[in-house]
């Protein structure tokens, strides 16, 4: 049917083409003889499609189409279950960091390297090695991220005399204190439900849990840096300071908005969540820096996220140079900012675009004065190829941990998941060192 | 839903038929007339003889070997496939699909977590089938009973719960669980009671039961409830005439008519209860005590697609649906003779 269109087309409109070759985008790989270039995007960033319309009114030659996704998850399996179908996958992907050597193994995503390779000055380091896993094949252009904060209700804090902590130590105190002037009342909640805040933790203590060493993988889940932050939490959880609920239910919800939740350990986007969530707090919260360990000041990444194009892609030129722009445009950029509410992660265009705090924090001018020195501080992290694998075990290990509330549990469920993880790869044939 | 299969939808219309009726001792098929074959051509015969019933088999033969024949045979070839990969498996070419002859159900067979979520199904049925079937058949002969007034209204709401789709139903009864957002903790607390937690790792089983449950129970009292419909007045005027209580018919009548009833219901629930898969779904994110692979079917989800192994969750889902036939194979053989005895 479409090579019967395509024919004709190129029978009868042959002079149409002609014309319309010359005022084309460089770019379409297949000028004009078909109409204009269509590309698919699954995204699940808020709004986005106000932002794509931009790149609509400009470039009529290449029409991007926004398809809206669940969210990360759920995105991605269908496109690895598009991928190994051999069709039905997008032209363009919003994909997770931790996503993309999961992606890059299923041969999901095309290499971009020679559309979009001069943008590396753009992005902070740590974020463009996220995208090229280190090597010189580029899978994907930066997005957005997610560098890791301390929200807390400034209220609460000043009713019950405390100061922000910027330590773990005075984090703990706190913790204690403020459980101990309510006993629903709590300053954060182990969650066993979102591996990616935990492993931000870990990013923050100064591991990763994957390298890459020369044709084999390394997995240092179980690493001393990262024990420590489990023993930390189980031991918090242990002696009730923390909960142990999940985030992001109807009750963790209720207790951000009634103010048994006192503080979030979260990211850049969380304004975004408490306004939707927790509505009667507008301008009740404040946020700073993550409390620290010992050294230099540090912090991880919870989220963040990039453009990619699929393997399957028949536009993959056009398909780059939309990426290219929907991330580093002064004005999709701003856009970005704006409507999607995600923090850039090209580093001028994000300063230019975010200079009035979030309506939620307009107590707090300052806000993204705070968060840029925070984004400075993101430690290196390398992702590996089986993440969901890892993730998934996160899930289930540190659930049983936080439903026994002891900190052996906690220390136990990252071994299990150091070894389901190393034990996966190895069955698949991956070197593992 | 969580307690009956869809297809079961057939099986009580053909019983609210008999209802509608209400004559037992209706002829057996009048439709079935036997047409007097006019002499014909050999070829015309073999036509109509031969061919004419395939063509009228062939949409549904079509039917089935593309959507449930091919999907099977695909799932055995993939159950025996297995992912490949060299090096640093990034990159086209790294990985490739080989054959893995029977390490993908020796790995399903051996897991440990396999056999415990076959176990909680297990704990997870007998908690649920007895009760559910129980209080349907309960609800059955009461709303039969003669003293019943109301019945229409009482049939309809009990059986509505059964309209709402498991995962709503479980959404709704998430919240019910959650003692922050609970109407149920709230109105507990106000009194002075201390209420257990439902999403605590002691309970969850019977709190998911009760989803599926409230859910189940609706159907399953209207396939019990149309069979009783069925039996003829006479039985029951005969049964009182020797001075029986609507106890005694009860007890000695009615349950024994309904029998394959409660049978079949039972195996549609033996086959749901092997499947669960929404409830524990929706109400993982809710709580710490569901893992990801807390039912066999749910293993069988998050192998195929969070740890995107398609060949370990063919394999599994095998060895699921050879033991569901088991199961309902030999519980057919242990209460057919019992059910059906009579007509023997």
């Amino acid at each position: 049917m479409r090579s019967f269109l395509r024919v004709g087309a190129m029978a009868t409109v042959a002079a149409t083409a002609l014309l319309t070759a010359g005022c084309s985008s460089p770019a379409a790989d297949q000028p004009a003889a078909d109409g204009p270039v269509e590309l698919s995007f699954w995204a699940w960033a808020p709004n986005i499609e106000k932002v794509v319309d931009l790149w609509n009114e400009e470039n009529p030659e290449i029409k991007v189409t926004v398809s809206k996704q669940d969210g990360g998850d759920p995105a991605i399996t269908k496109l690895l279950t598009a991928i190994n179908a051999g069709s039905g996958a997008p032209d363009l992907i919003q994909a997770e960091y931790q996503k993309i050597p999961t992606l890059v193994a299923s041969d999901a995503l095309a290499d971009i390297s020679e559309g979009a390779g001069g943008l590396q000055e753009k992005f902070p380091e740590g974020v463009w090695d996220s995208v090229t896993l280190g090597g010189d094949a580029l899978y994907a252009v930066p997005q957005d991220s997610g560098p890791m904060m301390f929200y807390y209700r400034e209220d609460i804090f000043k009713e019950l005399g405390l100061e922000v902590p910027t330590t773990w130590e005075e984090y703990a105190d706190v913790a204690r204190a403020v459980h101990a002037s309510d006993p629903k009342r709590y300053l954060g909640t182990f969650s066993a439900n979102d591996a990616g805040w935990f492993a931000g933790m870990a990013q923050q203590a100064g591991t990763s849990w994957w390298s890459i060493d020369g044709d084999s993988w390394g997995v240092d889940i179980d690493s001393e840096a990262t024990e420590k932050v489990a023993s930390y939490w189980g031991g918090l959880v242990e002696e009730g300071a923390i909960d142990n609920k999940p985030m992001y239910t109807p009750e963790w919800n209720a207790g951000l908005n009634d103010g048994s939740q006192v503080g979030w350990l979260s990211a850049i986007w969380a304004p975004g969540v408490l306004s939707g969530n927790a509505a009667d707090t507008a301008g009740l919260w404040k946020v700073a820096p993550m409390p620290q360990w010992e050294g230099e000041e540090a912090t991880g990444n919870w989220g963040g996220s990039s453009t990619a194009v699929t393997s399957q892609s028949e536009h993959a030129e056009a398909a780059t140079e939309f990426a290219t722009w929907l991330n580093t445009d002064p004005e999709a950029v701003q856009a970005l900012a704006d409507v999607s509410n995600v923090y850039p992660a090209a580093t001028e265009e994000a300063e230019s675009a975010l200079t009035t705090a979030p309506d939620f924090f307009s107590n707090q001018p300052d806000f993204y004065d705070v968060a840029a020195d925070v984004a400075q501080t993101v430690n290196p992290f390398t992702y590996g190829p089986n993440v969901n694998v890892a993730f998934s075990a996160y899930n289930d290990e540190f659930a049983k941990a936080a439903d026994a509330k002891t900190e052996a549990a906690f220390v136990d469920a990252l071994k299990a998941m150091q070894e389901i993880t190393v034990t996966d790869l190895e069955d698949n044939g991956f070197n593992v060192k | 839903m969580s307690a009956q299969p869809a297809t079961t939808g057939s099986t009580g219309a053909g019983s609210a038929g008999n209802t509608v009726t209400g004559d037992p001792l209706r002829p057996g098929n009048p439709a079935k007339t036997v047409a007097a074959v006019p002499e014909r051509r050999r070829s015309n015969r073999f036509r109509s003889r031969v061919l004419t019933p395939y063509l009228m088999l062939a949409p549904g033969i079509l039917l089935f070997a593309v959507f449930m024949a091919a999907p099977i045979f695909y799932t055995l070839y993939l159950s025996f496939q297995r992912i490949e990969v060299s090096g640093l498996g990034l990159g086209s070419g790294a990985r490739k699909q080989v054959f893995a002859g029977f390490d993908n159900y020796a790995a399903a067979l051996s897991d440990p977590e396999f056999g415990a979520s076959v176990g909680r199904v297990l704990t997870y049925g007998v908690i649920l089938i007895p009760s559910m079937l129980g209080l349907a058949l309960l609800f059955a002969l009461l709303l039969d009973s003669r003293r019943s007034r109301a019945t229409t209204f009482t049939r309809v709401s009990i059986f509505l719960p059964y309209a709402v789709p498991a995962v709503i139903s479980s959404l709704l009864w998430g919240f019910l669980y959650l003692p922050s957002v609970s109407p149920f903790y709230y109105v507990t607390e106000r009194l002075g009671f201390d209420m257990p937690q439902i999403l605590s790792s002691g309970l969850i089983m019977f709190g998911i039961a009760n989803i599926a449950l409230w859910g189940g129970v609706g159907f399953n009292m209207i396939v019990i409830y149309t069979s009783l419909k069925a039996v003829p007045n006479d039985i029951y005027e005969a049964a009182r005439l020797d001075g029986a209580s609507e106890m005694q018919i009860a007890l000695r009548i009615k349950i024994p008519i309904v029998m394959p009833s409660l049978i079949m219901t039972g195996l549609f629930s033996i086959v749901a209860t092997l499947q669960v898969f929404a409830e524990p779904t929706t109400l993982r994110p809710l709580t710490n005590t569901l893992s990801t692979s807390w039912t066999p079917l749910m293993k069988v989800y998050r192998d195929a697609f969070t740890r995107d192994d398609i060949y370990s969750a063919a394999a599994s889902s095998i060895v699921i649906a050879a033991a569901t036939l088991l199961i309902s194979f030999v519980f057919l053989r242990v209460v057919q003779k019992r059910a059906f005895g009579q007509e023997d």
